[in-house]
């Protein structure tokens, strides 16, 4: 054999190794792909899919997010909603209250600023951006308590926007919503 | 052929010295907010020296890096003269008048926004123009790249580029294209409120302008450290490139891919919908292939220049390696760091894991790992590789580089695993300190101790790094031949499409416009979304 020959050869072996290194390379991706896919039509965690606007500058004076349509409202539906405003540099409510094991959906939006919505030891994290409302389904397993900061750089007060979630036994939960119209645990 | 010497020493030693001022100021934020420290009185100064370190190490130094690296490589791979040295010479100093000019109002506390801006917080117009300066600069150097490319392309016609230009004019019209997204938000949005012309913003259209720079810039970082990987490496080693065509794919899929994927960043806002969220998390799972590409090729590069030393057996070959050379130490961390920060990188671009770690420190210690890891050890070896070729100078100080380049591993490693870590405890980012009494927080405090430890690590070696450089200026004279890139296995002969853009850039422009121009559009004809800009540090 030459050493032509030799090259040649070589450089045959030398793609046909790396053909299936991209092939394998592509095959990877093409299932990561189709995982999320998979996730996604079967309804895991989604980021939110439907956009929907609102006023920012009227929120306090009428509609959804008034200060006295704030905090956790229980449907006839059994399922609960909580409604929150996050502005520099709190939230409010700054102690929300839900019931444990039961379909909750949070409601938020910002009048402001950008702010970000995060409840630890928990997949709820969402933006807060003026002039979109924020929507996150969620459900949580036991009760407790949870700290909720803001995650995005909201200005020189951002480091103390912190609030707090209260996670309460479901009977607890009725009791409270039977007193009042929208529920807190501000005290 | 290196003739522009002094432009290039010019842009390194500007790209350094701002990089080891940031690295201070990064060093002082880790220990403000960590437990070590007593909260900072006034919260204020955390947010401008943040403001300060993002904006010059995200923008200032590694476009530098590049630009530098750049006009280097147009001289020594095409072997001709730089085309408009002037003009390369314009745009340097554009960028140190953009760095001043934004630097001041940052110092004096009028445009602590950090360096993603996000509106409706407005600073002072000043700081802006500053970062437009800096772009304005490094586009000269992308027209010039392709000036010169042309100008070559016809005096040798037919003939292939040479792979280190092929993959730098790729990386520079990447840059051109993806800088476009955050300009079009400075000049469109952004500036009449600064000067006062408008009032009001719409905060949800600028997030997607940003997007679109936010991904593909993190590519254009990329770019001189992959460039590396192919072209100094494997001759640094005493190697061969593995495949010179592979090469130029991985380099033409950053080019496509790297841009219409950038809405992965507003997984979780309100103000994009189901659709382009998905369309825009498909295309980025695609971004993952030039990467797995070149670790392929970089690999059998690695042990091809083994088996050439006299390795062998399957495993055997790697003790064959020169590990006492910084380049072969360099690239080996390199790849370490990468291989951590790309699994951290499944997960951020995983449409549903995302919501677990979004804007928690997690993201900012998967960056450091990965930019300030893989890609900043790299800019370490280029110019410890290229230094001796621009001083003129010996570089002697073998030990003290490999010692440099171990504690940026180490540091790296110290600080950015417990800052993952925290992250997933839903540690939020960019706040000047944390209540470490309160029960949920506490458990946070010995991991951000740890990366605080981790951060005077890496300032000692970056310091360390420049203390190199110095010496080796001050070095005895000494010919260091001529300066050569890795040749390839098997030269290329004829790269049919692989030797133009024009297809690909179509493709580039094509893409960005339809999974972008629906959103935009959709977000700029909306009316009733602006909110009044909030100014900050008007009120002092
Ligand atoms: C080459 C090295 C580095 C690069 C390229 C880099 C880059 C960056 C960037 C772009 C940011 C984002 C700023 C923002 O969120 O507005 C940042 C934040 C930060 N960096 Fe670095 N950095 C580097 C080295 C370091 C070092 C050595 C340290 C520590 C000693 C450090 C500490 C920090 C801290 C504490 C933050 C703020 C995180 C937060 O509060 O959320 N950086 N860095
Ligand atoms: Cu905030
Ligand atoms: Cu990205």
């Amino acid at each position: 054999m030459t050493t032509q020959d030799h090259d040649v050869e070589e450089a045959r072996v030398a793609e046909r190794v790396e053909r299936r290194w991209a092939t394998l390379s592509i095959a990877i991706i093409v299932v990561l792909a189709g995982a999320a896919a998979f996730a996604g039509i079967h309804q895991a965690t989604m980021p939110q899919g439907r956009v929907e606007t609102i006023q920012p500058q009227i929120i306090h004076l009428s509609g959804e997010f008034t200060e006295a349509n704030l905090g956790s409202a229980a449907e006839p539906d059994g399922s609960v909603t909580v409604r929150a405003v996050g502005q520099q540099y709190s939230f409010t409510p700054q102690c929300m209250v839900v019931p444990a094991d039961t379909p909750v959906v949070f409601r938020a939006t910002s009048p402001d600023v950008v702010h970000g919505f995060l409840i630890q030891g928990t997949n709820i994290n969402t933006m807060l951006v003026p002039g979109y409302v924020s929507e996150i389904p969620a459900r949580f397993k036991q009760p407790g308590e949870h700290l909720m900061p803001c995650q995005e750089f909201c200005g020189v007060g951002h480091e103390g926007m912190w609030a707090k979630v209260k996670v309460v036994d479901r009977t607890e939960f009725l009791t409270m919503s039977s007193k009042n119209r929208r529920v807190t645990c501000v005290e | 052929m290196l003739n522009s010497r002094r432009l290039v020493l010019a842009h390194f030693w500007l790209a350094f010295t701002v990089f080891g001022l940031a690295l201070v100021l990064g060093a002082w934020q880790m220990f403000i907010r960590s437990p070590l420290h007593t909260w900072i009185s006034n919260p204020e100064w955390y947010y401008r020296s943040l403001t300060a370190h993002g904006t010059v190490m995200g923008y200032v130094f590694p476009t530098l890096v590049a630009m530098g690296f750049g006009y280097a490589i147009s001289e020594v791979s095409l072997n001709q003269p730089l085309i408009g040295r002037k003009w390369a010479w314009a745009g340097f100093w554009l960028i140190v008048v953009g760095a001043v000019m934004a630097m001041i109002p940052v110092a004096l506390g009028r445009a602590s926004v950090l360096y993603t801006f996000y509106p409706p917080l407005i600073g002072s117009p000043f700081y802006y123009l500053g970062v437009v300066l800096v772009v304005v600069g490094s586009w000269i150097w992308v027209a010039l790249m392709s000036v010169n490319l042309h100008a070559w392309k016809k005096a040798n016609p037919g003939a292939p580029v040479p792979l280190p230009m092929f993959a730098n004019v790729a990386g520079s019209y990447l840059w051109g294209w993806t800088a476009v997204g955050a300009a079009l938000e400075l000049l469109l949005q952004i500036l009449p409120v600064a000067f006062g012309l408008k009032s009001t913003i719409d905060a949800g259209l600028s997030r997607v302008f940003f997007s679109w720079t936010l991904h593909a810039i993190v590519y254009f970082w990329l770019m001189p450290t992959y460039i590396a990987y192919y072209t100094i490496v494997p001759r640094a080693i005493g190697g061969k490139v593995y495949s010179d065509t592979m090469a130029r794919i991985s380099f033409i899929l950053f080019l496509v891919v790297a841009m219409p994927i950038g809405m992965h960043h507003t997984f979780a806002d309100p103000q994009v919908g189901a659709g382009f969220k998905f369309i825009h998390s498909a295309f980025t799972a695609l971004v993952a292939l030039p990467t797995l590409l070149t670790v392929f090729t970089i690999c059998a590069s690695v042990e091809i220049a083994a088996r050439m030393r006299g390795g062998r057996g399957p495993l055997g070959w790697i003790r064959a390696l020169p590990w006492s050379n910084p380049i072969m130490l360099a690239v080996a961390f390199s790849f370490v760091m990468l291989g951590f920060g790309g699994a951290g990188g499944l997960i951020n671009m995983s449409y549903q894991l995302d919501t677990t770690i979004h804007n928690t420190q997690w993201i900012t210690g998967h960056f450091h790992l990965i930019f300030g890891g893989a890609i900043v050890i790299m800019y370490f070896a280029i110019a410890y590789d290229l230094w001796p070729h621009l001083t003129g100078r010996a570089m002697r100080d073998l030990g003290l580089m490999r010692l440099q380049l171990w504690l940026w591993f180490v540091g790296m490693i110290v600080t950015t695993f417990p800052w993952h870590w925290v992250g997933i405890l839903g540690m939020p980012r960019r706040m000047a300190y944390y209540d470490y009494t309160d029960p949920a927080v506490a458990p946070q405090a010995v991991s951000v101790m740890l990366s605080a430890i981790g951060g005077f690590i890496l300032l000692a070696s970056g310091l360390l790094f420049i203390v190199i450089l110095l010496r080796a200026q001050r070095a005895p004279r000494e010919e260091a031949g001529l300066y050569r890139f890795s040749a390839a296995l098997h030269p290329p002969v004829a790269v049919p499409a692989l030797n133009s853009y024009a297809l690909w850039i179509a493709l580039m422009v094509g893409l960005t416009v339809t999974n972008y121009g629906f959103p935009i559009a959709q977000l700029a004809l909306r009316s009733d979304t602006s909110v009044p800009a909030v100014y900050v540090g008007a009120n002092p």
